[in-house]
């Protein structure tokens, strides 16, 4: 059979990707430019049997994607700078109360109001510290149109698997470009679905986390298995508890169940890295630029590598530690003033010579500025 | 023989946290009694709360329940609805809990006139935080924050709602603890967002500051300031005064939101 081969937008990407992973609720406050996201599957959902629905506001579109995944659906909402704003308070509560969500970011440039229509990648931090208190934090950073859908196809897995809020963190240039996409059959790309309780229902404790995987299984709202969430720390039986040692252990236990997990959230792509004396460390579009940089420099003969990753929070140091002592320099090009070179500077610990290149001017790093910057520190 | 809470609160949840006086207790127990009246499945039924003494309820109360963020519970309850629409979803919160920090997602509940019946604790002030002004401190009234009195207005939480477009409205107190299981009887039955705004007393942190006098006296106060709906119908605004109506102020028929929606989408 002939491949279904779609030219789609980043955007309409997200929301198919949205659909083949199962998503059945989607909840949303329109902002530019993630607003196709919801305009689609305003379309679509119905057609697969889900629901969609405009909230008033991005507090409440959180509220409601939240309320989603308890009544057992698998729920998305999605939005921009400003709406990611005010989502921090209920994706607290998602953290803490261990629910599978997807929110997508599409990045757009400068704080408050800023640049609604130019891209931007300024949110990096937002993503892993932006709700108060400590929780685990898991975000993706997709390149392309197609892993648009892929990654929001593994951020709604990573979720489900492991009772997690999960940020897919795109931003106005992929969201808004076109590319070819070969659509994926079903039962090509991996779906999970979450683990639920098969014990005996007054046997139940919706926070007993099963001794492997630390997640503990989860039952929707209107199964026979009937409990109690709350956004204060709680003890195991999903009841408030004011025992500090508790909360600590708790806490500890939700940091430690994504950290676990490692190898199966963190994915990135190491792009002619083998040899490389200078990587270049990119992600989202601008790592398209960078992918560019690396094949144009080579061609110089000098010996440069991409590491690109598709997972930035947890961040991929791990894969990255394999270059300590063998980089000379590392390159980081972002749209923000700094940030994820923090990162790359806090695993390498003064081993390379690390240097960002910084724009925030609504135009994207093109590969002339990466190799500029390459040619100058190498 | 005497009513039986037991079989819808849960083991070892009780003493509550709420104050010796509280108001609080008495809806707990009317809200029992009407979920009871109607024989509803346990495991259909969902409580959604904010934050705050009111939204403490859902803890103590042997059905799914979800205590969420300060304000948002109508939010999460529409959530709930729109993914399961088979279940039974009530929302409840303080006075400021839905009309200050929640005003927004309280209107814009009432105006999609989705199927949740949301209940009101109208105490005239912030108890959990202490005794702060909200939205429904009287004029000239002291809490913590109106340490000179209260220069602000007063929201009107069941005209808001009316206005906003609830399709069942009803205010009661806790005096009315009787008519108060009927009223959040007849809201629990209604198809489409019904409100019910609840007058309870709040000791603590509203009667001290107020010179109000014991609970006792609270409930009193209640009694002394209702005037059935249908009385209320044939008064003036002069002789209402600071008075306000008690029963059903509002109910009509109109198509409920998820229905609707499916109904749209072809969905139904
Ligand atoms: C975002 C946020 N702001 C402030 C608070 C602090 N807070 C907790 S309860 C509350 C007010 C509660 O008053 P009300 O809703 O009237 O309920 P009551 O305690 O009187 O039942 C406030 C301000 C909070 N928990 N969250
Ligand atoms: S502070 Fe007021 S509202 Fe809160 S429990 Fe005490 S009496 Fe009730």
């Amino acid at each position: 059979m002939a491949k279904d081969i779609r030219f789609l937008q980043g955007n309409e990407a997200v929301s198919e990707g949205a659909l083949y992973a199962g998503c059945k609720f989607y909840a949303g406050y329109p902002i530019t430019p993630s607003t196709e996201i919801a305009e689609h599957l305003s379309g679509s959902l119905p057609k697969v049997g889900g629901r969609f629905v405009q909230m008033e506001d991005e507090i409440a579109a959180m509220a409601a994607t939240i309320g989603g995944a308890i009544a057992g659906q698998k729920s998305m909402t999605a939005t921009s700078g400003p709406g990611m704003s005010l989502k921090m308070e209920n994706l607290g509560y998602a953290c803490l109360t261990e629910i599978p969500c997807v929110i997508v970011n599409v990045m757009r440039g400068g704080p408050s109001t800023g640049l609604p229509t130019g891209p931007g990648q300024s949110d990096i931090m937002q993503a892993k510290w932006g709700t108060h208190g400590d929780h685990p934090a898991v975000a993706l950073t997709p390149s392309t149109v197609p892993e648009q859908l892929t990654e929001t196809v593994r951020a709604f897995n990573i979720a489900e698997k492991y009772r997690v809020p999960v940020i897919l963190l795109t931003d106005e240039i992929i969201g808004h470009m076109r590319e070819a996409v070969e659509m994926p059959e079903p039962g090509e790309l991996e779906v999970v679905d979450r683990k639920v309780p098969t014990c005996d229902p007054s046997e139940y404790l919706p926070y007993k986390p099963d001794a492997d995987d630390l997640v503990p299984p989860m039952a929707a709202f209107g199964s026979e298995y009937r409990y109690h969430i709350t956004g204060l720390n709680h003890a195991e039986d999903g009841f408030p508890s004011n025992d500090g040692k508790l909360a600590q252990a708790d806490e500890i236990r939700q940091q430690k169940k994504i950290d676990q997990a490692y190898d199966d959230i963190v994915k990135v792509e190491e792009f002619m890295c083998e040899d490389a004396e200078h990587l270049i460390f990119a992600f989202g579009s601008t790592a398209r630029s960078a992918k560019e940089a690396v094949q144009k420099l080579r061609e110089e003969g000098i010996k440069v590598g991409l590491f690109r990753p598709l997972t930035i929070w947890p961040f991929p140091e791990k894969h990255l530690e394999k270059y300590v002592g063998k980089a000379k320099t590392v390159v980081v090009p972002e749209m923000n003033l700094g940030m994820a070179i923090f990162e790359v500077e806090r695993v390498f610990k003064g081993q390379a010579k690390i240097e960002g290149f910084n724009k925030i001017d609504s135009e994207p790093i093109n590969p002339i500025e990466i190799m500029e910057t390459v040619r100058r520190v190498k | 023989m005497a009513f039986d809470y037991s079989a819808y609160l849960r083991d070892g949840k009780i003493p509550h946290i709420w104050c010796p006086g509280c108001g609080y207790g008495i809806i707990l127990k009317s809200f029992i009694r009407a979920i009871d009246k109607l024989g509803w499945n346990k495991n259909e039924i969902v409580v959604t709360s904010g934050i705050g003494c009111a939204s403490r309820l859902p803890g103590y109360v042997d059905f799914n329940t979800l205590h969420t963020t300060h304000g948002r519970s109508l939010g999460f309850a529409t959530g709930v609805k729109l993914a399961n629409p088979n279940l039974k979803v009530i929302g409840l919160g303080g006075d400021g809990d839905m009309t200050a920090i929640g005003g927004n997602h309280f209107i814009h509940a009432c105006r999609r006139n989705i199927d949740i019946t949301c209940l009101v604790f109208n105490n005239y002030i912030y108890g959990m935080t202490g005794g702060q002004y909200s939205p429904t401190t009287p004029k000239n009234a002291k809490a913590t924050t109106v340490p000179y009195g209260n220069a602000d207005n007063q929201f009107d939480i069941s005209s808001l709602a009316i206005g906003a477009g609830a399709t069942f409205v009803a205010r009661t107190t806790t005096y009315h603890a009787v008519p108060m299981e009927k009223l959040i009887m007849q809201a629990l039955q209604h198809k489409g967002f019904s409100v019910v705004e609840i007058m309870a007393g709040c000791p603590t942190g509203y009667g001290r500051k107020n010179k109000q006098g014991s609970p006792a006296n609270m409930i009193q106060w209640q009694k002394d300031m209702s005037v059935p709906v249908a009385k209320a119908k044939d008064m003036t605004p002069e002789e209402m005064g600071d008075k306000f109506a008690v029963g059903v102020l509002h109910q009509e028929e109109k198509t409920e939101y998820v229905e609707a929606y499916d109904a749209q989408v072809g969905l139904s």
